[in-house]
C-alpha cells in the first residue's frame, strides 16, 4: 500500500518573539521543527505500513530549508521525501495550499502509485486553521475523515477503511471506501523513535524537490498570493486591559481573612451572584 | 534604524479590484446552525447575535441554515433560531442528513450557496463546523478565515474578520476581497450568548436535498456518546477553578475540585497538567484547550501565558492566585492575589461553604 503524509515545517512556537516597538514576528534565528502534530499522522502511516506492507512518502510544501523536516521523518521511518518548492507558492492561503499539495500527491501517484491514503495532522501550531486536510479532500475527490482517533480495520482488496472520529458529544464509528484523507487526532497513538539505520539513511537520503513545474503545475494563477482569496490587512498587538488587577492584601494576614476579603470583593464586583451561587447551592 | 525586522504580513492592501459581476448579486448573512442529537449547538446562537449585528451594518437580512434528518424537529428548532433573532431559516429536511457526514452536508451546503448567494457564511469552529467548512469553502473556492475572535464591517462593506496569530501574541485582520460569500468560523463562547426574544416569528424556505442514501459512500457504524458528559460542561460553565503548576503536585488538583464543587461549577488547567498526565486533555484551558466565559474564573498558580490567556479573557471577573507578584496573569486578572494557592485554595472552599450552607438553612 502506498501512504502519503503531509507534513509541515513550522517555527518552535514556545520560542516565537514579538518586537516590542514594531510588533511585527522576528523570525530570525527561530527554530523550526515538524508540525508536532503531523507526527501523530507519520506514526499512524508508519504502522499501517508495518502491518499492511507499503511505502509511505513525506510531501512538504516550504522554502529549501523545509528539507529538515523531510529529513527527520525519513530518520523516524519514512521511506521517501518530496520537497515542493517554488516562489510561486509564496503567500499560499489554506486554499493555494491545498492546490499546490494535492497536485503534488497527484504527481506522487503518478510517479510511484496512487496513494490509498493521504494523512495530515489536526492542524499546525503557525497558521492553526485546520483547513488544508479537508481542502485536499475536495480537491482529489477523497473520502474526508477529520480527527481520527483510531484506524480499526483497513480492507485493500475491498477498498474499505473503518476508523473511530471525535465527534461533537461523542465518537463516530465511520466506514468508508478507499482512497481517503485522514487528519489525525493528537494522542492518539505514541511516536516511535526512528532506529539509528533510519536516522543515518535521513540524514544521507536524496530528497525529490520538485518546484512547480515538476510537480505539473500548469494554473499559476491558482498558487500563492493569486491564488489565495484571503488577504493580511493588518497584523497588531492585542490591547492591554485598561484597568490594573485590583490586589487583594495579603501581607500578614492568614488564609481565612485572606478569603473573606476575596469573597466580599467578588460579591461588590458582581451583586447578582451570592443570591445565585445560592441557588445552585439548594439545588434549583 | 536599518535593523528593523520585516514585516510579518504580506501587504495585499492594494489589490482590491471591483468585486467581479458574477458575486454582485451575493447578499445576506448565513450562520451555519448546527443541530444534532435534538440540539442547536449553542455556538450557532453566540453567532446569530455576531451575524444580527453585520446584517444590521449591511442593512441586509440575518438567515440561519437548518440540516437534519426529521422535517418537524427542524421546524421546530427554527424557531429558536427566529427568537434569536434570524429573519429566516433555511431547512433541508432528508434522511441522509440524520447525522452529520461530512460528504452529504457538504453536498446540500454548496448547493444552498450556490442557490440563494449569501455573502457572509459564518459556521462555529467546532469539530463539526471545521470538518464542514473546509469542505465547502474549498468546493466553492472562496476564502475562509479561521478562529475569528472579532468580525466587522469595513469602509467598503466587506467583512474583515480578526483572529489570534501566533499564539495570541499578535491579532491579524483577514479579508476575502473578491470572492463570494465571506466564509468565516469562531470558536465556542468566544462571542457572547445574545438575548432571545420568545415569541418572535421569521420565514422559513425550504431545500429539497435531492440525495439518496445510497450515493453516500461513508456510512456511520455507530455513536459512542462521551461518558464523563460534564467535561463538554466546561466552556459553558459559569464559575470555572483552574489549577496550573504552581499547584506543585496532582494531589492538589483534589483542593480546584472541591472549590469548583461547593461553587457548583467546573474545573480545568493548564496545559502543562495534560502533558504530565495530572488531567484529561477535555479539561485543558486556553488556545489549545477549551474558551471559556464564565461570570467568575479562579485561576490557582498559572502564570498566564498568552496562550491561557486568549482561552480566559472573556470572563467577567478573573481571581488569580499566584506566588509571584509579577506572573503575567496579573496583567488581565482583575483581583490579585499574590499569596500561596496550597493554603488560600481550601481557606477559599471553606468560608465560600459556610456562606452558602448558612444562608440556606437561615433562608
Ligand atoms: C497568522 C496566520 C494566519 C492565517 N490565517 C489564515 C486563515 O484564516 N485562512 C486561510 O485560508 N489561511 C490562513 N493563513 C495561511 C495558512 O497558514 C497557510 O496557507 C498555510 O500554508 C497552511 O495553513 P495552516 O498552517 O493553517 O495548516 P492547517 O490547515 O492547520 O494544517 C493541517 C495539516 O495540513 C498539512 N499541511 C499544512 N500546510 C502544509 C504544507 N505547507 N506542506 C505540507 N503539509 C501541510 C499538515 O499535515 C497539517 O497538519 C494564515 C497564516 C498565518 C501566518
Ligand atoms: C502552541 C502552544 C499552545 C499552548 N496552548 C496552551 C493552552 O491551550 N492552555 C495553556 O494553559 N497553556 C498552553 N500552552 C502553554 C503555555 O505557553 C504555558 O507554558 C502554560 O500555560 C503554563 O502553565 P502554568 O501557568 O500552569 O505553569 P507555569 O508557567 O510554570 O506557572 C506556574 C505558576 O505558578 C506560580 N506558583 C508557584 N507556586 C505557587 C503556589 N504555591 N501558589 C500559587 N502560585 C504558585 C508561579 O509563580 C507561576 O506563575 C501552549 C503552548 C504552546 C507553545
Amino acid at each position: 500500500m502506498h501512504i502519503v503524509v503531509c507534513i509541515k515545517q513550522v517555527p518552535d512556537s514556545a520560542q516565537i518573539r514579538v518586537h516590542p516597538v514594531t510588533n511585527t514576528i522576528m523570525r530570525q534565528g527561530v527554530p523550526t521543527i515538524i508540525n508536532p502534530y503531523d507526527l501523530f499522522a507519520l506514526e499512524e502511516a508508519l504502522r499501517l505500513r508495518d502491518r499492511l506492507g507499503g511505502t509511505v512518502t513525506v510531501l512538504t510544501m516550504g522554502p529549501p530549508m523545509a528539507e529538515d523536516s523531510l529529513r527527520k521523518a525519513l530518520g523516524i521511518g519514512a521511506d521517501r521525501g518530496v520537497l515542493l518548492t517554488d516562489r510561486f507558492f509564496a503567500g499560499s492561503d489554506t486554499l493555494a495550499t491545498s492546490f499546490a499539495l494535492s497536485q503534488a500527491i497527484l504527481k506522487i501517484g503518478e510517479t510511484w502509485g496512487v496513494p490509498e491514503v493521504v494523512f495530515t495532522g489536526k492542524q499546525t501550531i503557525d497558521g492553526d486553521t485546520a483547513q488544508v486536510g479537508p481542502g485536499i479532500a475536495r480537491r482529489l475527490g477523497l473520502q474526508q475523515l477529520t480527527y481520527v482517533s483510531a484506524i480499526s480495520e483497513v480492507d485493500l482488496a475491498g477498498k474499505s477503511i473503518t476508523v473511530s472520529r471525535r465527534a461533537e458529544g461523542g465518537v463516530q464509528e465511520l466506514k468508508t471506501a478507499l482512497p481517503a484523507l485522514i487528519t489525525m487526532l493528537e494522542g492518539s497513538n505514541e511516536v516511535r523513535r526512528g532506529s539509528i539505520g533510519d536516522v543515518l539513511r535521513g540524514a544521507r537520503a536524496e530528497l525529490v524537490t520538485w518546484n512547480a513545474a515538476a510537480a505539473g503545475i500548469t494554473e499559476m494563477g491558482n498558487c500563492g498570493l493569486r491564488g489565495s482569496p484571503t488577504v493580511v490587512k493588518r497584523v497588531f498587538a492585542p490591547k492591554a486591559r485598561a484597568t490594573k488587577a485590583v490586589p487583594i492584601e495579603t501581607r500578614e494576614r492568614d488564609a481565612e481573612t485572606i478569603a473573606e476579603d476575596i469573597i466580599a470583593q467578588l460579591y461588590a464586583t458582581q451583586p447578582a451572584l451570592e443570591a445565585e451561587l445560592l441557588r445552585t447551592a439548594a439545588g434549583y | 534604524m536599518g535593523t528593523a525586522p520585516t514585516p510579518a504580513a504580506p501587504s495585499r492592501a492594494g489589490m482590491k479590484k471591483e468585486l467581479p459581476e458574477r458575486f454582485k448579486s451575493y447578499k445576506h448573512v448565513w450562520v451555519f446552525i448546527e443541530y444534532e442529537h435534538g440540539e442547536i449547538h449553542p455556538v450557532s446562537l453566540e453567532l446569530l447575535g455576531e451575524g444580527r449585528k453585520l446584517a444590521n451594518k449591511l442593512g441586509v437580512e440575518l438567515a440561519g441554515v437548518l440540516l437534519g434528518g426529521n422535517r418537524a424537529a427542524l421546524q421546530e428548532a427554527a424557531v429558536q433560531v427566529w427568537e434569536h433573532d434570524a429573519d429566516l431559516v433555511y431547512i433541508c429536511a432528508d434522511p441522509v442528513l440524520e447525522h452529520y457526514r461530512n460528504e452529504p452536508y457538504t453536498k446540500v451546503m454548496t448547493d444552498l450557496v450556490n442557490t440563494y448567494q449569501p455573502e457572509i457564511f459564518l459556521l462555529g469552529a467546532t469539530v463539526l463546523g471545521r470538518d464542514l467548512a473546509g469542505a465547502v469553502a474549498t468546493t466553492l473556492l472562496t476564502g475562509l478565515t479561521a478562529d475569528c475572535t472579532e468580525l466587522a464591517i469595513d469602509d467598503e462593506g466587506s467583512l474583515a474578520a480578526t483572529r489570534p496569530t501566533f499564539g495570541g501574541s499578535l491579532l491579524c485582520t483577514i479579508h476575502t476581497l473578491n470572492f463570494r460569500p465571506q466564509m468565516a468560523t469562531i470558536r465556542p463562547r468566544v462571542m457572547a450568548m445574545p438575548p432571545s426574544a420568545p415569541g418572535k416569528k421569521g420565514r422559513i424556505i425550504e431545500h429539497a436535498a435531492g440525495l439518496h442514501e445510497i450515493d453516500i459512500i461513508t456510512k456511520v457504524l455507530r455513536f459512542i456518546p462521551d461518558r464523563d458528559s460534564n467535561k463538554a460542561q466546561l466552556a459553558y460553565a459559569d464559575i470555572v477553578v483552574a489549577g496550573g503548576m504552581g499547584l506543585r503536585s496532582p494531589e492538589n488538583l483534589q483542593l480546584v475540585r472541591a472549590l469548583a464543587s461547593v461553587l457548583g461549577g467546573e474545573w480545568g488547567g493548564s496545559r502543562p497538567l495534560v502533558q504530565k498526565g495530572w488531567m484529561d486533555a477535555d479539561r485543558q484551558i486556553g488556545q489549545t484547550g477549551k474558551t471559556i466565559r464564565p461570570k467568575v474564573y479562579i485561576a490557582a498558580g498559572i502564570s498566564g501565558a498568552i496562550q491561557h490567556r486568549v482561552g480566559v479573557e472573556g470572563a467577567d471577573t478573573i481571581i488569580a492566585i499566584n506566588t509571584d507578584r509579577n506572573a503575567p496573569i496579573f496583567d488581565f486578572a482583575h483581583f490579585a492575589v499574590v499569596g500561596n494557592a496550597i493554603e488560600i485554595l481550601p481557606a477559599l472552599t471553606d468560608a465560600f461553604r459556610k456562606r452558602l450552607s448558612v444562608n440556606r438553612l437561615a433562608g
